[in-house]
C-alpha cells in the first residue's frame, strides 16, 4: 500500500471519529443547556411569604384546602395518618369566647427547626425562603415532624398513586407545603390556596414577595398590624396573620 | 453442666434470640412494604413503640459500660473482671438498639444517605458519628482487654469509652432536649437525666445478664460482689429519681407548662389518665421506689436484687413511654388561651395503640441483642472470675 493511501484513510478515520463523538455528545450538550435553562436558581433578593387575614376568612369554608389538595394530588384526608399540607383551624378565646378561622402550613421560617435537626440534609431552604423536602434524600426519620412547631409536616404513611408530575412525593417520606414552587419556578405569580381564595371572593390569602416594597403582601404588611404564629420562637416565619 | 448439654443449651437459647430477631426483621419488612399506616403511628405521634426499645437500648448500651470504666479508670478490681462483659453488653445493645432506629425509618434502605450527608446542626447526624464512634472504641477497648500485649493500653482506651459515652448520652437526651417545638421536651436537664438513667438501666442489664451467665455455668454471683452493686443501683435509681422530680418540677412552676404536667401527672384529657398510671405506678413505684426497698433492706437476698434488676428495666420502659408518646401525644400549643380544633387533630389528645409489627419490630431488637450476647459470651471468655480475697476485700462503692 502507498503512503497517500495512508495518509487519506487516517484523515477519513480522523473525521469520522470526530463526526461519531460530535454525534454522541451533541445531544448531551444540548440536555445540559436546557437543565440549566430550566433551573436558573432560587434568588435571594426575594422572600416568598403569605398575609392571611382571619378577618375575611370564612368558618366552615374548605377552598383553600381543597385547591391544595388538587394542586397537589393529595387524597382528601379520611384518617390521622392521611398528609394534609393546609388545614383549616377553628379556634376561640377562652377568655372572652372570640371565634376565628384561618389555614395553617409550612410557615416557611427563616430560621427552619426542621431544616436544624434534619441529620440528611433534606430539609432545605431556598434562597428565596421557600422550605422544602429533598425526597431523594430524606430517610423517613421523622425528626422534623418532632422539630417544626406548627405541625405542618405529614409523613406518607402509604404507598402512593395517581401522582402529579410536576409534584413527586414518595412513601416513607416527610412533605409540607411547597408555596406551589412548582409554580413560582414557572412564573407564576400566586399559590393554589391563595387563587382559590380569591375566587370564592373571600380574598383572606395574599402571596406575594416580602422583599419587594411595591408588592400588596408588602404594602398590607406596612398597613395593617400582623402576627407570626409562635413569634416567641423567633423564627421569622414568611406566613403572618391579620387579626388574630 | 457437661458439654453436651451445654452445647444444646447454647443452641437452644441462639435459636431463641434468632427466632425473635427474625420476627422482628419480618415486621420491619411489613412495614416497608405497607408503610407506617400498619403501625399505630400518625401524623402527630410520629414516633412510637419502636423508638421506646430503642432509646432504652441505646441508654442502657451506654450505662452497662459503667461497670468496665470503674474497674479500668478507677481501678476496681471487682469491676475490672466485668469490664469485657460490660463491652460486650454496650456493643449488643448499641447493635439491638440501631437496628430497631433504623428499620423503623420510612426509607431504611436509604442508611447510606445518613452515612454520607451529615448535616452538622442536627444533633442525629451527631448521633450517627457518635454511635459509630462508640463501636470502634469499645472494641478497641476489648482488644487491649483480651491481648496480653495490649493490656497496659487498656486504661487509656478505658477512659477514651467513659469520654465517649458520656457525649453519647448527652447526644440522645439533646434529641429531646433541644427540640423547641414541645412542651415535653426543649430542657438541657434532659442530657444529665439520661446519663444518670442510663447508669440505672444499664447496670440493671448488666446484673440480669451477670446472674444468668453464672447459672448458665453453675456458679453464683458472690454475695459481697452482689451486694456492692446492688448498692450503686440503688445510688442511681435514686438519683435518676431526683431528676425526673427536678424536671418535671420545672415544669410545674412555669405556668404556660401546667396544662401538660397535669396531663402526664394527674391524667387530666382524653387518655391521659394512662399516662399518669404508667408514670406514677409503673416508673416510680413498681420502677424506682420498689425496687429501692429492694436494694436497700437489710435482709436483701440475690433474689430480690435481680427482681429489683428486672423492675428497674420494666419502670424504664415505663418512663420511655411516658415520655415518648405522652410527649407527643399532647397537642402543639400553637394558639396559646385558645380552644383549638381542626381536621388535623390541632388541641386535641392523640389517641396512639402500638400495633403488633411495633412491639415485634422493638422485641427484635432485643432478640438482636440477646443472640449477640450469648455467642460472644460461648465464643470468647466473658465470665467474670471472681477470688475470694478481692471479692469480698472491699465493702463499699
Amino acid at each position: 500500500m502507498s503512503k497517500p493511501h495512508n495518509a487519506a484513510r487516517r484523515g477519513f478515520l480522523g473525521t469520522a471519529a470526530a463526526a461519531v463523538g460530535g454525534v454522541m455528545l451533541a445531544p448531551g450538550i444540548q440536555l445540559i443547556e436546557v437543565a440549566q435553562a430550566a433551573t436558573p436558581g432560587a434568588s435571594a433578593k426575594v422572600r416568598w411569604g403569605m398575609l392571611i387575614d382571619t378577618t375575611r376568612c370564612a368558618s366552615g369554608c374548605t377552598d383553600c384546602v381543597t385547591a391544595c389538595n388538587t394542586e397537589n394530588g393529595l387524597a382528601p384526608p379520611a384518617r390521622s395518618t392521611d398528609p394534609q399540607w393546609i388545614r383549616k383551624v377553628e379556634i376561640k378565646e377562652i377568655k372572652t369566647g372570640r371565634a376565628a378561622s384561618l389555614p395553617v402550613m409550612c410557615q416557611h421560617c427563616a430560621e427552619p427547626p426542621c431544616v436544624d435537626v434534619c441529620p440528611t440534609g433534606a430539609s432545605f431552604k431556598r434562597a428565596d425562603g421557600i422550605v422544602l423536602v429533598d425526597r431523594h434524600s430524606c430517610i423517613g426519620c421523622r425528626y422534623c415532624m418532632m422539630a417544626c412547631p406548627y405541625k405542618a409536616r405529614s409523613f406518607v404513611h402509604e404507598p402512593l398513586a395517581d401522582q402529579r408530575p410536576d409534584v413527586p412525593r414518595g412513601k416513607g417520606c416527610v412533605e409540607s407545603c411547597t408555596l406551589c414552587v412548582h409554580r413560582i419556578d414557572q412564573g407564576d405569580k400566586t399559590t393554589a390556596c391563595a387563587e382559590a381564595c380569591a375566587k370564592a371572593g373571600h380574598g383572606a390569602i395574599v402571596f406575594g414577595d416580602l422583599n419587594d416594597p411595591q408588592s400588596e403582601i408588602s404594602r398590607r404588611v406596612r398597613a395593617v398590624a400582623s402576627v407570626a404564629l409562635r413569634a416567641d420562637l423567633r423564627l421569622d416565619p414568611g406566613v403572618r396573620y391579620q387579626g388574630l | 453442666m457437661n458439654a453436651r448439654t451445654e452445647t444444646r443449651n447454647f443452641w437452644l437459647l441462639v435459636a431463641i434470640g434468632g427466632g425473635v430477631t427474625l420476627a422482628g426483621l419480618g415486621a420491619a419488612w411489613l412495614m416497608e412494604e405497607h408503610g407506617h399506616a400498619i403501625t399505630g403511628m400518625d401524623n402527630q405521634v410520629v414516633w412510637g413503640l419502636p423508638h421506646v426499645f430503642a432509646i432504652f437500648m441505646i441508654v442502657a448500651a451506654s450505662g452497662v459500660l459503667n461497670v468496665a470504666s470503674i474497674g479500668s479508670v478507677f481501678g476496681d478490681a471487682v469491676y475490672k473482671r466485668r469490664a469485657p462483659l460490660s463491652g460486650l453488653l454496650t456493643l449488643a445493645l448499641l447493635a439491638g438498639g440501631l437496628m430497631v432506629l433504623m428499620l423503623d425509618l420510612g426509607r431504611p434502605e436509604r442508611i447510606i444517605v445518613a452515612a454520607t450527608h451529615y448535616n452538622l446542626t442536627s444533633v442525629f447526624a451527631w448521633n450517627v458519628l457518635l454511635y459509630s464512634g462508640m463501636f470502634a472504641i469499645v472494641a478497641i477497648y476489648l482488644w487491649t482487654m483480651f491481648e496480653r500485649r495490649f493490656n497496659h493500653w487498656s486504661q487509656a482506651a478505658g477512659v477514651a469509652a467513659l469520654v465517649w459515652r458520656f457525649v453519647l448520652t448527652t447526644g440522645t437526651g439533646l434529641i429531646f432536649g433541644f427540640l423547641v417545638a414541645r412542651q415535653a421536651y426543649q430542657s438541657a436537664v434532659l442530657a444529665p437525666l439520661f446519663i444518670v438513667l442510663s447508669f440505672g438501666w444499664g447496670l440493671a442489664v448488666f446484673m440480669l445478664v451477670q446472674s444468668a451467665l453464672f447459672a448458665w455455668n453453675g456458679q453464683s454471683v458472690p454475695g459481697p460482689v452482689h451486694r456492692r452493686m446492688a448498692r450503686l443501683l440503688g445510688v442511681f435509681v435514686a438519683a435518676a429519681l431526683y431528676l425526673v422530680a427536678v424536671y418535671h418540677l420545672t415544669n410545674i412552676y412555669f405556668a404556660r407548662q401546667h396544662a401538660f404536667e397535669a396531663f402526664v401527672l394527674l391524667g387530666r384529657g382524653d387518655g391521659g389518665s394512662g399516662f399518669a398510671t404508667l408514670f406514677w405506678l409503673g416508673f416510680v413505684a413498681l420502677g424506682s421506689l420498689l425496687p429501692l426497698a429492694l436494694l436497700f433492706h437489710p435482709r436483701s437476698s440475690a433474689r430480690s436484687v435481680l427482681a429489683a434488676s428486672l423492675l428497674v428495666v420494666l419502670g424504664a420502659f415505663a418512663f420511655l413511654f411516658v415520655f415518648i408518646i405522652g410527649g407527643q401525644a399532647f397537642p402543639l400549643e400553637i394558639f396559646p388561651g385558645y380552644q383549638v380544633s381542626s381536621s388535623f387533630g390541632d388541641g386535641a389528645i392523640a389517641q396512639y395503640r402500638p400495633s403488633l409489627p411495633e412491639l415485634l419490630l422493638g422485641l427484635g431488637g432485643v432478640g438482636a441483642a440477646f443472640l449477640l450476647t450469648t455467642i460472644g459470651v460461648r465464643v470468647l471468655d466473658f465470665l467474670p472470675r471472681d477470688d475470694k480475697a478481692s471479692a469480698g476485700a472491699k465493702g463499699g462503692d
